[in-house]
């Protein structure tokens, strides 16, 4: 049995990936799928914690993100499209309406 | 043993799909290497007994989730000319900063701390957190079951609020 602070190290280690993919990249795609790596870094130390103290209450929390992982998909691409629509672009940078 | 293998071979290919999605410029190569980590974790689920996780993973995430990431790049269009100059000069080097801070601070705590990611149980039993369908149904619709209602409930608004927003049209257009 591997221990379970390996999963966490790797999970961390996805987390942040995600985190700098987020910071760094400017197409708001690009960006989601960031967010669906963080995601599943948070689903994979549930999963190894959940095991590693014998709780099954750790798998029906990562039942519980995913599917509210898939319903903020559905919105935010969604709202990528429609912003595409108007601004026919993906960028981040363009969005600059709410500058102060 | 075999748990150990599998978890230096998909964990290597589930940070490879990682570092794919942030540095390649094709946001379809993203796609694939965001497949490429998700498998990866389901494998791990699987190895861990977290059998219907797994499934719902594949089926939810590799399947709709991505499907839908790839119509909408297909909609919107590859944009490989994403520009790499950075609007705010200092934000690369926080970030970096940041990244290294955390990595020092993990590993040390890790390496030279007293410190336990996770506490062993008492009695370890694999069969206590075997995730059958069964086993994850008991708790879903005992302890969780006003979650599991809130969630459906989530689910049809976002479905609704998608659609609407399709069909949204400007008032002057």
């Amino acid at each position: 049995m591997v221990d379970a602070g390996w999963y966490m190290a790797l999970a961390g280690a996805l987390f942040l990936i995600g985190a700098l993919g987020l910071l760094l990249r400017r197409n708001a795609l690009v960006m989601f799928m960031c967010i669906e790596l963080m995601l599943n870094a948070v689903n994979l130390t549930l999963i190894s914690a959940g095991r590693a103290l014998n709780d099954l209450n750790g798998q029906v929390a990562v039942f519980f993100i995913l599917v509210v992982a898939a319903a903020e998909v559905v919105v935010g691409l969604a709202i990528i499209v429609s912003i595409f629509r108007l601004r026919t672009t993906a960028s981040v940078d363009e969005l600059s309406e709410l500058r102060g | 043993m075999v748990e150990a293998l599998a978890f230096v071979l998909m964990g290597l290919v589930a940070l490879a799909g990682a570092v794919t999605v942030v540095v390649s410029r094709n946001p379809i190569h993203s796609a694939m290497g965001l497949l490429g980590t998700l498998v990866a974790v389901a494998v791990l689920y699987v190895v861990q007994l977290a059998h219907l996780v797994a499934a719902v993973q594949v089926i939810v995430y590799a399947g709709a989730v991505l499907t839908l990431f790839l119509f909408v790049i297909m909609l919107i269009g590859v944009d490989t000319s994403e520009t790499r100059d950075e609007k705010l000069p200092y934000q690369r080097w926080v970030v970096g900063g940041l990244a290294v801070v955390i990595v020092v601070f993990a590993a040390g705590l890790t390496l030279f701390g007293d410190f336990e990611w996770v506490p062993a149980a008492s009695t370890t039993s694999p069969e206590a957190t075997n995730g059958t369908v069964q086993a994850i149904a008991v708790p879903l619709f005992t302890d969780w079951v006003l979650a599991f209602e809130a969630t459906a409930l989530l689910l049809t608004i976002a479905a609704a609020g998608a659609i609407a927003l399709a069909h949204y049209r400007r008032r002057e257009a």
